[in-house]
């Protein structure tokens, strides 16, 4: 079953702007999805109107085969959204902050407390529940948006940028939770700018480019397309001028430093061999970005008007 | 949202209101408080002595309605204008709209909330107004029909106020220029039949004038209008602004992109 379908969705701001051209998007059940573009791309008016904060001008959009025109109430009832934004009372309480939202749901009080001390403990605000929402950090901030989101024990959860402004080790345990969660059955949907968190966290991907999908398929599927990665090699002597190497497009960043273009079509092997034969010493290596990363540029690069893919 | 679901939502709005409002008492109950105490030693014992009896009453009897009344209407307009528009301004309003809840239950909960505290700051006001006179009540059920209509109508204006609002002036301005001098001139201090004929009929086509005139009816039993035309009158307003109210919400005026 599909958590989400989306048939030439529309949006057509009142200045004119025409941020969804007709998207066509399907999520299916349990899945763990992400949602990328660039800033501007229409991620965020593509959420507003799954989650109604937004008028869609045209198509349709269902979330567990409950449609969004003819049948709001229940739809809404299968969706929790955590968005980019906080978008709290910041003179409440994060303890009154969760219950009212469970209210909004019709969950009456006692299950409501009971459901906001489940999750603010499992996103670690238990021992802040009586504090303001505004004296929090921006890390618990954005954790108490995911325990208000889940307080009405939706089925899909959708967040717009969640690690966004938050630091490393709190990332990765967001990234345990959320994973965690996946796993005990609920689908995802998330956008991000980190795309290395997109790359380890979630199995289909959809990039969004001007208002349309420029790319909807797995991850493997689509890593799969990389024709070329870009690594950085550290080099144990100095050198004055970069090597020339076959196959390879090579730059010399600084005396120590080359970066490398390998060609699908070349193997590691054969880099290492041609350095050694001109006597450059590989001390160590790295990506220079991740591989969805170098996929997502080349991807929107591409799709720029205009411009010709290169 | 099954009917008892939507009992819950709206008890949850309703709740939260009133929180809002006691938690920052000093902003909301005090400050009406005062004024009006300090309207019952001014205007009542130093100058309304002097003024001597209106409308059959000592000139603190007569006024002491009407303030009661300016109270109800300034804080069930002001409870929802700003409530409502602090929750567009700081986006907690999309809490609400993410939820299944029907505009008519969002509504139903700020606009109750809003005659919730015009009430209370009513009876605060009521309860000191009894240190400096003594009030009988003559109509109970007109009294408390016309105060529930009046706080209705004014929340409801309160609250197409904040739908319309883009900043925090917006929600002063109506207040300011409108409310104020319409409740002034509303017959709060005076009986209209002492005004020159043409502006007694001028101050006729002024709403407050006959929610005043209703309630002083209700407690003195005196008035200078139509009491059950006033009541006709009020709870027409009231329908009109709730179904003009619900539209906006449901078309997402001022919240939705």
């Amino acid at each position: 079953m599909s958590a989400l379908t989306i048939r030439n969705l529309t949006k057509t701001y009142a200045n004119g702007v025409q941020a969804l051209k007709g998207i066509d998007l399907q999520v299916e059940k349990g899945d763990f999805f992400a949602l990328l573009g660039p800033n501007g791309a229409g991620k965020s008016t593509t959420i507003g109107v799954i989650s109604s904060l937004v008028n869609k001008t045209g198509g349709e959009v269902s979330i567990f085969g409950y449609s969004l025109d003819t049948e709001r109430a229940l739809a809404k009832q299968k969706i929790g959204v955590v968005p980019q934004e906080f978008n709290f009372n910041q003179f409440e309480k994060v303890f009154d902050i969760v219950v009212t939202q469970a209210g909004f749901y019709g969950i009456p009080a006692p299950l409501a407390r009971e459901r906001a001390e489940k999750y603010l403990r499992q996103l670690g605000l238990w021992e802040k529940r009586d504090k303001q929402s505004r004296t929090l950090s921006g890390g618990m901030k954005r954790r108490l948006m995911i325990a208000r989101a889940l307080v009405h024990e939706p089925e899909l959860l959708i967040l717009d940028e969640p690690t966004a402004g938050v630091d490393i080790e709190l990332r990765r345990s967001m990234w345990d939770f959320l994973t965690r969660i996946n796993g005990e059955g609920k689908t995802i949907i998330l956008t991000t700018h980190y795309l290395e968190e997109a790359e380890s966290l979630c199995r289909h991907i959809a990039i969004i480019d001007h208002g349309t999908i420029v790319e909807n398929t797995d991850m493997k599927s689509l890593l799969e397309k990389l024709q070329v990665e870009t690594f950085i090699l550290d080099l144990a002597r100095p050198v004055t001028e970069e090597p020339v190497l076959e196959g390879f497009e090579v730059w010399l960043k600084d005396s120590r430093t080359l970066e490398v273009a390998v060609p699908k079509s070349q193997s590691l092997n054969t880099l290492f061999v041609a350095l050694a034969d001109q006597h450059f010493e590989v001390m160590s290596m790295r990506n220079k970005a991740n591989r969805l990363e170098e996929l997502f540029v080349r991807l929107v690069e591409q799709n720029l008007p205009g411009e010709q893919a290169s | 949202m099954s009917a008892y679901q939507q009992w819950v939502a709206f008890l949850t709005i309703v709740t939260k209101e009133i929180r809002r409002f006691t938690r920052i008492w000093p902003q909301t109950l005090l400050p009406p408080a005062i004024t009006m105490t300090l309207y019952f030693v001014i205007f009542g014992n130093l100058i309304g002595s002097r003024i001597g009896e209106m409308g059959g009453f000592n000139y603190m009897q007569y006024i002491v309605p009407g303030l009661i009344m300016m109270s109800v209407i300034q804080n069930s307009y002001g409870n929802v204008v700003s409530s409502f528009f602090s929750t567009k301004f700081q986006h907690s309003i999309e809490e609400m709209l993410v939820s299944p809840m029907p505009a008519h239950v969002i509504l139903n909960g700020f606009i109750v909330g809003g005659m919730v505290r015009g009430m209370l700051v009513g009876l605060i006001v009521s309860l000191l107004s009894l240190f400096f006179t003594h009030l009988s009540m003559q109509h109970l059920l007109i009294t408390i029909t016309v105060v529930i209509l009046t706080a209705a109508l004014f929340a409801l204006g309160g609250f197409i106020n904040a739908i319309f609002a883009n900043k925090f002036d917006d929600i002063s301005i109506v207040p300011t220029f409108i409310l104020t001098p319409l409740t002034y001139l509303g017959g709060v201090f005076y009986s209209i039949d002492l005004l020159p004929e043409f502006w007694r009929t001028v101050s006729l086509a002024n709403p407050i004038v006959y929610m005043v005139n209703a309630f002083r009816y209700g407690v003195l039993g005196v008035s200078d209008v139509n009491v059950y035309a006033s009541l006709g009158a009020i709870l027409m307003f009231v329908v009109a602004f709730y179904l003009l109210a619900l539209w906006l919400l449901q078309r997402g005026t001022g919240i939705r992109h």
